[in-house]
């Protein structure tokens, strides 16, 4: 399988800072909005705006990047729309399989059951099976074409926002059990990706994989269900300690009647209560969207928002409730206050708070740099853009996702994935430089059959920027492993680089594609690797 | 997190991995188990020098396995009218001393061996309220203790209150003051929690739900060739540069301490260690046979970890196969088979522990997602039913059967109506077993079953 390499860096290359431009390491974290002044902005800050922003970039276009500056660097990332994706068709998979029985199935059900018909329900049960079972592959195609798509995209900002709600606003197709709506799901996120919080939560109350994952369907007028109005303020727009059981009962009620039928929202207004509520002190006969709106309105919305896009982006930050934010680090309380009041003052857009925050002196800081531990998504999808490995198999690549820990669409539970370090052990480790392995030579994980992939990976290119800044230096070991160093984990720690640049001359000290591939096996594994 | 001792990991790891002079420096993982040869809960070894921490080994017997076919009730005219082909006849089941009425499938001759060594207790009937039919739900219910089938899993919550208190798990509530909790979110989610404090082990392709813990992940590989870098395979000079790399100890003149990077040394350093000393053990010939199926097999690895003295206090294995929708057969065939090879494997399981004198320190304990349905389909098989007997095995247990057979007669739509609750077993297992709190993991009261010994 090939594929054109993602379009990021289009743009004629020009010799960017030489690595090590940065500014002087500091071990203090400012706690500036300020944009970062364009001096201080080279390769390892376009290298770290890429994999932050997206899965990482090639040299070629972290030397781009670098070279344009942070305010178009920047604006390139975000503005993603100005790059042609292929647009997501709904018929791609198959919308049916797991649709509603049809009246006349439903009677001829009933009828075998009056008639205590063993035999037609144990057709019945068996049709059931199939189904479920065809739901549960296409579940996993799916699976393997979002993969691809965040592989392939020229959009790489577009897929992280989407990686980004999924894990926020999460939903696991093991308790639906309808591939298609997860899939409009993916659509939704896709499409509020970059967009207005209000917007997606609007969207959010009207999903049908939400509203069956929370029960929402089965609320009803005089019975409310309060499990998508108690999700809704602890874990997607409040936080716990802003809100109060109140609120949720009577949020629960302003959702009575969002349900949906096959495939689409449907508002059931005789099971919706239209009685006056109270809601975060808003007084009405509120609806879905009057709870939304008087979610919104309060400023604890804004700095839970925040709050989350900044644990994502910046560091992970423990659920609000262990450690709230008057506790938090003084100077990233400040920042989190600038970008609360970033998407206030937006009313709820998020890219001027994102690009505030992507341009700020804050987010290049050397304690924010490098000290993200990769998702196993970043990981996978980041080292096949970064190191342009091929794609290779697809369903190996999705099984490992789950091996390491992130099966997507099966986030553990309504609160998604932990993140940061939950998603190292000993196991996990090893899954994760065994995948490496696999990208970058073809051979498999033990378990599958054992032919390795025999689509060769060409490494040698990515020493192309290293050559054309100074060709003697892509034969000589030790300025190639430093290269491949400062690529790949953004610095070259002395004993590291010693061992394998001696490794390197202890195979005769040539440049080759299987030395270079021989060094990458190694670095990949590296505890620094898992870091972005 | 690291240790200031006078000896460095990376002296222990020179060390050739002898236990004996690598005082605190080890890593969690394996400390204790080598060192740790007396504790409080008393001498259940009966060998000297070696480790009285117990064991719960789970199998799962995935698919739905027949419980009627498996504990037969013999005694019921009912269960011959619902299984006119597959049914076991009263002559052919294996008589239970103790109980009336009632049999084991004749393929389990392993099972009343053990049964009548005191070895083995049979717990009848055990399902839960609203029994839920579909594999992949049941299965959540059963892992995760609920039967909303959400949440950590039952085992990982065990973990999780080990390690760093309760209330740390999904739905945990907060038990602890404001202020630990927070000291505890900056501390435990840090390095201690998620390195390797001796988590669990389950042998397959992915760790079951039932080990996931909100903190403490399980290790899990399906066989321990997949439990270290398949890299160095590719061409031989790579494992130098690997090893060095891998085991760097973090250096505080390069990374701060608390710093991600510092972290995943650390547990890098672990992994090199653990898998070591994993494959090492597993390479070791029992000394007794195992019979060569799939559960010998996973159970072997594990009676080897064991030996080599893993801290490890709870292992998960599986055992697939039980959908029996047709041709199940009756005194032999398809469901005789897969019985045969469960009790086969547990009997050279227990066999190898006594051999070892680890016998006092292991519970073995199985069960299915479900049983299935009282009458046979028209493929000669069962579907997808409700309550089933589990298993329970050491010498530790009270032997004998447990709790009656449900009803052939009351049943719910064709289908038994339970006796036990399962969470009832899970709570004398942690409670009696493990030592731990079942009110606080179960997040609920389950009046434990008198089915382990006072110890």
């Amino acid at each position: 399988m090939r594929r054109s390499p993602p379009p990021l860096g289009l743009a004629p290359s020009q010799p960017g800072p030489q690595p090590g431009a940065a500014p002087e390491k500091s071990e203090k974290l400012s706690a500036s909005l300020n944009p970062i002044r364009p001096h201080h902005f080279g390769y390892d800050q376009a290298r770290h705006l890429l994999w932050r922003a997206g899965f990482g970039g090639t040299p070629a276009q972290i030397q781009t990047l670098a070279s344009w500056g942070p305010e178009k660097a920047v604006d390139y990332i975000l503005d993603f729309d100005k790059a042609a994706a292929d647009p997501v068709s709904g018929d791609l998979f198959d919308a049916d399989i797991m649709r509603p029985a049809s009246a006349e199935e439903r009677e001829a059900y009933r009828k075998a059951q009056r008639a205590q018909d063993e035999d037609a329900l144990a057709k019945f049960r068996q049709e059931r099976q199939n189904r479920e079972r065809s739901d549960r592959s296409q579940m996993t195609e799916i699976q393997k074409w979002w993969l691809k798509r965040m592989i392939e995209t020229p959009r790489p900002l577009e897929e992280k926002m989407t990686l980004f709600w999924h894990g926020i606003l999460a939903t696991n197709y093991r308790t639906i059990e309808n591939s298609y709506h997860m899939f409009l799901q993916n659509q939704m996120f896709r499409r509020n990706a970059l967009g207005n919080f209000g917007q997606m939560l609007f969207d959010l109350i009207r999903d049908p994989a939400m509203i069956k994952y929370l029960d929402n369907d089965e609320s009803r007028k005089g019975r409310p269900n309060e499990n998508l109005a108690r999700e809704i303020m602890e874990l997607f727009s409040l936080g716990v300690g802003n809100y109060t059981e109140r609120d949720i009962k009577e949020g629960a009620r302003a959702l009575t009647g969002y349900t949906f039928r096959d495939d689409e929202f449907y508002f059931d207004q005789k099971n919706h209560d239209n009685g006056e509520k109270v809601i975060l002190g808003k007084k009405a006969p509120l609806d879905g969207d009057g709870f939304v709106k008087a979610i919104l309105e309060t400023r604890a919305c804004s700095a839970y928002v925040a709050r989350r896009v900044y644990g994502f982006f910046v560091s992970e930050l423990p659920p609000i409730e262990r450690l709230p934010d008057r506790e938090l680090d003084p100077s990233v309380r400040t920042v989190l206050n600038g970008l609360a009041s970033s998407l206030l003052g937006a009313r709820y857009d998020i890219k001027p708070m994102l690009r505030r925050l992507l341009l700020s002196e804050h987010f290049y800081s050397p304690r924010v740099m490098s000290d993200q531990i990769k998702s196993p998504v970043v990981l996978v999808v980041g080292a096949v853009r970064s190191l342009n490995t091929p794609v290779r198999d697809l369903g190996i690549l999705n099984d490992a996702l789950d091996l390491m820990g992130q099966n997507i669409f099966f986030p553990p539970s309504v609160k998604g994935w932990e993140g940061g370090r939950s998603w190292i052990n000993t196991s996990t480790l090893f899954v994760r430089q065994n995948i490496l392995t696999f990208l970058l030579t073809g051979k498999k994980p033990v378990g599958y059959d054992p032919t390795a992939d025999s689509t060769r990976y060409d490494p040698t290119q990515l020493l192309a920027e290293l050559s054309k800044a100074d060709p003697s230096s892509a034969n000589d070991p030790d300025r190639v492993v430093e290269y491949l160093l400062k690529l790949t984990i953004g610095r070259a720690p002395p004993a590291a680089r010693a061992s394998l640049t001696e490794f390197a001359r202890s195979r005769g000290g040539t440049i080759t594609p299987d030395l270079v591939t021989a060094l990458l096996l190694v670095i990949t594994t590296m505890p620094e690797y898992q870091l972005c | 997190m690291t240790t200031p001792t006078s000896f460095t990991r990376r002296e222990f790891l020179g060390s050739s991995l002898t236990l004996a002079s690598a005082s605190l420096a080890v890593p969690a993982f394996i400390q204790g188990s080598a060192y740790a040869l007396h504790n409080a809960l008393g001498g259940l070894s009966s060998a000297p020098g070696v480790s009285d921490d117990r064991i719960l080994v789970v199998v799962q017997l995935g698919g739905g396995n027949d419980g009627l076919n498996t504990v037969v009730p013999y005694g019921m005219n009912q269960y011959y009218r619902a299984r006119p082909a597959i049914a076991i006849a009263e002559k052919d089941a294996l008589k239970l001393s103790g109980s009336d009425g009632i049999g084991i499938h004749p393929a389990m001759t392993a099972l009343r061996e053990m049964y009548d060594n005191g070895l083995a207790a049979v717990v009848q009937g055990v399902g839960y309220p609203n029994p839920n039919r579909s594999h992949f739900k049941s299965m959540d219910i059963w892992q995760t203790a609920d039967t909303s089938a959400t949440g950590d899993g039952w085992l990982g919550r065990y973990f999780d209150a080990e390690c760093c208190g309760y209330g740390k798990g999904e739905s945990g509530t907060a038990p602890k003051s404001p202020k630990a909790q927070r000291a505890d979110a900056t501390d435990a989610a840090s390095s201690r929690a998620q390195t390797t404090d001796s988590p669990g082990i389950a042998i397959g392709r992915t760790a079951p739900l039932a080990m996931q813990g909100r903190m403490i992940k399980p290790i899990s590989f399906e066989s321990a060739e997949l439990f270290r870098w398949a890299g160095q395979d590719i061409h031989a000079s790579l494992a130098d540069p690997y090893n060095r790399i891998a085991r760097r100890e973090p250096a505080a003149t390069e990374v701060r301490p608390d710093s991600n990077a510092a972290f995943l040394m650390r547990t890098s350093l672990d992994a090199q260690v653990s898998s070591e000393l994993i494959r090492k053990a597993v390479a070791l010939r029992p000394a007794t046979a195992f019979p060569g199926n799939e559960l010998g097999r996973q159970l072997s690895m594990v009676s080897s970890m064991i030996r080599a003295g893993l801290k490890t206090r709870v292992y998960y294995v599986t055992q697939g196969g039980f959908d029996t929708h047709s041709g199940q057969g009756g005194p032999q065939g398809r469901h005789a088979n897969l019985l045969r090879d469960f009790t086969t494997a547990v009997k050279a399981f227990q066999d190898e522990l006594k051999a070892q004198g680890n016998e006092g320190r292991v519970l073995t304990m199985a069960f299915s997602e479900f049983g299935r349905r009282v009458g046979q389909n028209a493929s000669g098989g069962t579907d997808h039913g409700t309550a089933a007997p589990m298993f329970l095995f050491g010498t530790m247990v009270k032997p004998g059967v447990h709790g009656d057979h449900p009803s052939l007669q009351d049943l719910d739509d064709g289908d038994l109506r339970y006796r036990i609750d399962f969470r009832n077993v899970y709570a004398s297992v942690l409670d009696d077993w493990m030592k731990a709190s079942s009110r606080e993991i179960l997040e609920g009261t389950y009046k434990g079953l008198a089915v382990i010994k006072k110890g």
